[in-house]
């Protein structure tokens, strides 16, 4: 069982958060050890990693860090706000190993020309950020931050920034955006953040589990983490398993196994010894699976060949009972409700898709709404493609095309059940 | 207006996290919040304003785009139940009904007496968990309608100082979406999240 990410917290569950117990295991070497490199050289380690984004875009890391501007200053921002339905993965990074994620920061700021980076914790988690902060605290006591880490001559300070709860703000341009202390709308790119990021300054955005993985790899080389799992997902990954799975939790896993393996033996099969009938592979923004996939592997690359996507991670199950109406109306209602409105598409076509499906849900649906839904997401997102065609400044707008795509591909029956019906089917 | 010498205190230590002013508009938010018992008022929002040199239409174009920012007002008590797509297919909605009709406080309002206010929400990251619920933003998880109707009551006749997420955990919550670290005496003191920069973290009494 190969660990990166959760050995510290599985292993001392009572006190993995603690600088005490992080020093202990070894925590704080890798910093040390970087110190003692050009930065250069830290960038060149995570490029031979091969270590992709887990923020959802699942963008090469050491690529991204090589486009970072030379301007100064320049910034590093973790995005902490996670709100991705199904995900839950970063609050155990946070809440349970706040210092490796901390000298992740440390390092990758080091090695990036940083001194002063940001963690942007979303609102609804107060608990995370009081860790993190707590660590702060404890690395600014040890002389880990502040104006001379570690005896080096470095100079780093972090600052934790909570969100007012907007899943947008997730959306490294709108987060940035947040920070600035404005509203969260998502700004048009190019420029990209390594150009023109936090207050118009170079900046990186990286997600949590991603930098999670710095001094694991700064400790043991690049070329260890790329020796781990299939080319292209390489490393660990973390998985969020929920819904009607047996054993629900995060998982760290090796990439490579099966969806049935994922699905019957990682998550204990379906509850109540039901049947499956389709689950999301990527968070709410990913196109469904059902049983004809449970044989395809689960890496970065065959997810995004069988036309979804890794995304967050976050695997949510639905089992036989489940009113596939009802949960495409769900995840639109996300959609429709964190739509930052800039876009008429994304505005006006979540809000009718929200109102066809709520219609249909209640048995007063048309025998043309499953067309008319579709020639919604066609404005949204047209020609219905994957990965999907943009009319919108971000990718949210065509996020809540999937549960539609997903509606019509596979339960059309059921749609047109719930019409004929006068409500669903299976109630 | 000024706030009370501890709040103007607390302020310039948050404007001091930033390298420019405006970006401290939101935890300015927050403390405006908790300086008024939850509520955001125009007052609030002119001080921050004065504080990062904004106007105070940009300050009420950002608290309007964040549902945390309550410029309706808000009970001291804000329950919210996750009706999202992992927490609905576990159950979140029956919680959701269980405690709007135990409070009596429908979806999306707050009671006569000002003690809850009841919402629904999107994801709040414990779907393996599910169904979860906060209080002031303290995490409770694997909660069922009927441990949700004893949180309910529970608060109703102890009106905790402070909300702390493990021990709302420890009394009414089930599955978790893992383990927790070691009890936690930190939480909220109002419907603001508890951080202690923020300046809204109490101790469990
Ligand atoms: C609507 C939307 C929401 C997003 N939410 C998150 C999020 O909560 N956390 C995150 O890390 N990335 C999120 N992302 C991806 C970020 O824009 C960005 O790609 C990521 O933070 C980069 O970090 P990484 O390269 O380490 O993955 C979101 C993207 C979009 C379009
Ligand atoms: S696609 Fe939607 S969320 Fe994204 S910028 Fe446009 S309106 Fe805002
Ligand atoms: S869906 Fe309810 S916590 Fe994620």
């Amino acid at each position: 069982m190969t660990r990166i990410l959760l050995s510290r917290m599985e292993a001392h569950p009572s006190d993995s958060h603690t600088l005490a117990r992080y020093e202990a295991t070894g925590g704080y070497a890798p910093l040390r050890k970087a110190l003692g490199m050009a930065p250069e050289d830290i960038v060149a380690e995570v490029k031979a990693a091969n270590l992709r984004g887990r923020g959802g875009a699942s963008f090469p890391c050491g690529v991204k860090w090589g486009f970072l501007a030379p301007a100064e200053p320049r910034y590093l921002v973790i995005n902490a706000d996670e709100s991705e339905p199904g995900t839950f993965k970063d609050r155990q990074l946070l809440e349970r190993d706040p210092h490796q994620l901390l000298e992740g920061i440390i390092i990758s700021s080091f090695a990036l020309g940083v001194h002063h980076a940001f963690v942007y914790v979303r609102g609804e988690y107060p608990r995370p950020a009081r860790r993190i902060q707590a660590a702060i605290d404890e690395a600014y006591a040890a002389g880990y931050l502040g104006a001379d880490v570690a005896g080096s001559g470095y100079s780093l300070d972090v600052t934790v920034h909570l969100g007012g709860g907007a899943y947008i703000c997730g959306e490294e341009t709108a987060l940035l955006n947040s920070l600035e202390g404005r509203r969260g709308e998502p700004r048009i790119k190019p420029p990209f953040p390594a150009v023109e990021g936090l207050y118009a300054k170079p900046t990186i955005v990286n997600n949590v589990e991603t930098i999670s993985n710095i001094p694991w790899i700064v400790e043991h080389g690049g070329a260890a983490y790329d020796a781990i799992g299939p080319e292209g997902s390489r490393g660990t990954k973390l998985f969020s398993l929920s819904g009607h799975v047996r054993k629900p939790g995060n998982y760290e896993l090796v990439m490579g196994m099966s969806w049935r393996e994922m699905i019957y033996d990682i998550g204990g099969g379906i509850r109540d010894g039901n049947a499956l009938k389709a689950w999301i592979p990527g968070g709410a923004s990913a196109p469904w699976f059902v049983e004809e996939h449970l044989d395809t592997p689960v890496t970065i690359d065959d997810i995004a060949s069988n036309l979804s996507m890794i995304g967050s991670g976050a695997i949510v199950v639905m089992d036989e009972t489940t009113c596939m109406v009802k949960a495409a109306l769900r995840v639109v209602r996300f959609f429709s409700h964190e739509s930052c409105g800039q876009c008429t598409p994304c505005r006006e076509g979540t809000t009718w898709l929200q109102q066809v499906l709520t219609r249909l849900e209640a048995g007063d649906g048309r025998d043309i709404d499953l067309d008319l839904l579709l020639d919604i997401s066609d404005n949204i997102s047209p020609g219905l493609a994957w990965p999907p065609g943009m009319t919108t400044i971000c990718p949210l707008g065509p996020s809540a095309v999937s549960p539609i795509t997903s509606l019509a591909k596979y339960f059309k029956d059921e749609v047109v059940a719930h019409v004929h019906e006068g409500g669903c089917p299976l109630a | 207006m000024t706030w009370s010498r501890a709040t103007e205190t607390r302020a310039a230590a948050i404007l001091a996290r930033y390298p420019e002013k405006r970006s401290a508009v939101m935890p300015l938010l927050y403390l405006a919040m908790a300086e008024e018992g939850g509520d955001l008022t125009e007052d609030g929002m002119r001080r921050v304003a004065e504080l990062t040199g904004l106007s105070a239409a940009q300050v009420q174009a950002v608290a309007s785009f964040y549902t945390m920012y309550k410029r309706d007002g808000v009970g001291r008590y804000l329950v919210s139940v996750c009706t999202s797509i992992s927490c609905m297919l576990c159950g979140g909605d029956e919680v959701l009904d269980a405690v709007a009709d135990e409070t009596g406080v429908p979806d999306g309002e707050t009671g006569e007496d000002g003690l809850f206010s009841v919402e629904h929400v999107e994801c709040i990251g414990a779907c393996g968990g599910a169904p979860a619920v906060q209080v002031n933003y303290e995490l409770v998880e694997g909660v069922t309608p009927e441990q949700a109707r004893s949180l309910c009551r529970w608060l109703a006749e102890q009106r905790p100082e402070t909300v702390v997420g493990d021990d709302l955990q420890e009394r009414f919550g089930g599955q978790r979406s893992f383990d927790w670290g070691p009890e936690e005496a930190e939480g909220a003191t109002g419907p603001v999240p508890a951080f202690g920069p923020l300046g809204t973290t109490g101790e469990r009494s």
